[in-house]
């Protein structure tokens, strides 16, 4: 308490609002990449344990069976594992992202609350979704970085796409997060929200957005859920950066500009849901 | 005398907060109904009144995260409906829910609290041992908070809430739920900040907190404030000396209560006991005696904050 008296200098002194006007969103990531490095271990294990695993049952093993039927550059005229690789990165670097919004998001609001003791700060709504988007770009970064290094370790992509494919499927990360981080902000509490999205979005997006097959092999009635998911321009995207598989200019302008609105939509319903729950 | 010398200095302090007509609506239902207010610098001032009665609205308006519906509000000076984030920079607030991170240590907590102000990790590792002191956590400090007692979280959000030497500290129903030597402990810390000069916004439902913490306080109910003073003189103005407790059994209590009216400056009859207020509770004891009315059970005790609310609007405050 004594110490306590002679220091005392005041907020008026010590606080200075305009510094925090600048780096607040970097205060809330450093608090989320600091309950993030708890994880660490598990985090670099899902990051490389993942990609094996993929890569050894489907890359290899299905991929042994369809380079036989189909020869070895039977499918878009390259080796299964490098027709597979791109879309398992974006799927990887899509769900590293969203698992650092969704959850983070329902323990500010509804477990723990601790947006609220951020939001009594200087800290403003917008920052703070800013905060969580920095750490889940983070953890996607580091996602699409381990996910490449067993892809070069297969021999599934080159050296010259390492750069080009990471940027794209960190891009399609951070659009899919934001748009998660939007409409999670929406969510009051859990009540199987998470299932529903993981079972009836997630799924159906992985095994219809030409993950496993070109998307064109499907009926065209079904094609559409490919359109629609981002999963699909991402990966779409991502083969034409890896290996150059054939994408029209226009078509590239397409992929792109959907993961773009997908950041505005995101990143606009997020800021005004944070700021209206956080006013209650 | 003295009084009116303090009351006089009073007045000459820098106004902390201002309200004026402040109006807080939740699509039909009027949280907060055009109150008026002012806070001085140093001034430990309380918001008493039973649950719903707009108190928290009131913190969390005075706190720039709730914006107002309607009136003026100036807090340091600033609006908070356009200068919030700068308001907060200088305010310490303490949720009535605690809202710490549980899955961090202690220390940690104030750490990462301390940084959304832009602290430096120098400056907040020293004011970090200063905190623990204070809130006597020090062998806590590496516990995760999930791991620690009512009354140490509610310490450690208090401490949380100092980290930037705020201006103003806001508590939000402090010791609610706390066992009487966690809220002894805590009101011996919140009296010494209170000597520091910090000056304190405190919400209550507990009588014996109001008067122990409060240099001033306003009365709120319904979202409205009913009296305003320092806890002596609300006692003084809205209620007798003294207080007569008597219980005759719930079946009787109200038949008696006519037989002994005459004797008492004022009665309220409760469901279990008959209040009488009185200057002279003793007397009014033999009185009753006197006249061959048997109570089972009898108590003269000084009057309190709870007589002066059930006077104002005729309910008890904790029910």
């Amino acid at each position: 308490m004594t110490v306590l008296e002679t220091t005392w200098q005041g907020a008026t002194k010590l606080v200075n609002p305009a510094v925090i006007k600048i780096w607040g969103a970097w205060y809330v990531a450093e608090y989320r990449l600091k309950n993030m490095s708890k994880w660490w271990l598990a985090i670099v294990a899902f990051g490389l344990g993942n990609p094996i695993l993929y890569l050894l049952s489907v890359g290899i093993g299905i991929g042994s069976l369809i380079n036989k039927a189909q020869g070895s550059h039977g499918i878009d005229g390259v080796p299964y594992l490098t027709f597979l690789a791109p879309a398992l990165l974006a799927t990887a670097a899509i769900q590293g992202a969203m698992d650092e919004v969704t959850f983070p998001t329902l323990e500010g609001f509804s477990w723990t609350r601790v947006f609220f003791s951020m939001n009594a700060t200087a800290v403003t709504p917008r920052q703070i979704v800013g905060g969580v988007m920095i750490a889940s770009t983070v953890r996607c970064i580091l996602t699409a970085f381990m996910y490449e290094a067993v892809l070069i370790a297969f021999g599934a992509i080159g050296w010259g796409s390492v750069l080009p494919l990471a940027v794209y499927s960190i891009f399609a990360g951070f659009a899919f997060a934001s748009l998660m981080l939007g409409v999670t902000s929406f969510v009051k509490d859990d009540d199987g929200f998470f299932a529903i999205v993981g079972r009836f979005i997630i799924a159906p997006m992985f095994m219809f957005s030409g993950t496993f097959y070109p998307i064109t092999t499907l009926p065209i009635y079904l094609q559409w859920i490919g359109w629609i998911s981002p999963l699909w321009h991402a990966t779409n995207a991502g083969r034409a950066l890896s290996y150059g598989h054939a994408v029209e200019p226009w078509l590239m302008v397409v992929h792109t500009a959907y993961l773009a609105l997908m950041i505005v939509a995101g990143f606009w319903m997020a800021n005004r849901q944070f700021e209206k729950r956080l006013a209650e | 005398m003295k009084l009116t010398t303090k009351e006089t200095m009073t007045d000459n302090r820098e106004p902390m907060i201002v309200a004026k007509n402040l109006t807080k609506k939740y699509k039909d239902f009027v949280a907060v109904d055009g109150i008026n207010f002012e806070v001085k610098k140093g001034e430990s001032f309380g918001l008493l009144g039973p649950n719903g009665a707009g108190k928290s609205t009131t913190m969390r308006m005075i706190a720039s995260t709730s914006t107002r519906t309607s009136g003026e509000l100036t807090i340091l000076g600033k609006d908070p409906n356009k200068r919030g984030p700068e308001i907060r920079a200088h305010l310490g607030v303490v949720p009535q829910q605690d809202n710490l991170d549980r899955e961090i240590k202690v220390w940690e907590n104030l750490m990462v609290y301390g940084r959304y102000f832009g602290l430096s990790r120098k400056f907040l590792k020293a004011k970090i041992e200063e905190l623990l002191d204070f809130a006597q956590l020090q062998d806590k400090r590496n516990n995760k908070t999930e791991e620690l007692s009512g009354g140490m979280k509610r310490r450690l959000t208090i401490a949380r809430g100092l980290i930037n030497e705020p201006e103003i500290l806001m508590l939000d129903e402090p010791t609610t739920g706390l066992d009487p030597q966690a809220r002894h402990i805590l009101w011996d810390r919140l009296f010494r900040l209170k000597e520091k000069g910090v000056t304190l916004v405190i919400t209550t439902h507990y009588m014996d907190e109001a008067e122990q913490l409060c240099d001033r306080l306003v009365v709120m109910d319904k979202g409205k404030i009913m009296a305003e003073g320092t806890p002596a003189n609300l006692i003084k103005e809205y209620s007798s000396k003294e207080v007569l407790e008597v219980r005759f059994g719930s079946e009787n209590n109200e038949g008696v209560a006519d037989q002994i009216r005459d004797i008492a400056d004022r009665l309220e009859v409760l469901p279990d006991r008959i209040l009488v207020y009185t200057e002279d509770g003793e007397a009014a004891l033999e009185k009753v005696l006197a006249r061959g009315l048997k109570p089972v059970t009898s108590l003269v005790r000084r009057s309190s904050l709870e007589d002066v609310f059930l006077r104002l609007t005729g309910r008890s405050l904790v029910e």
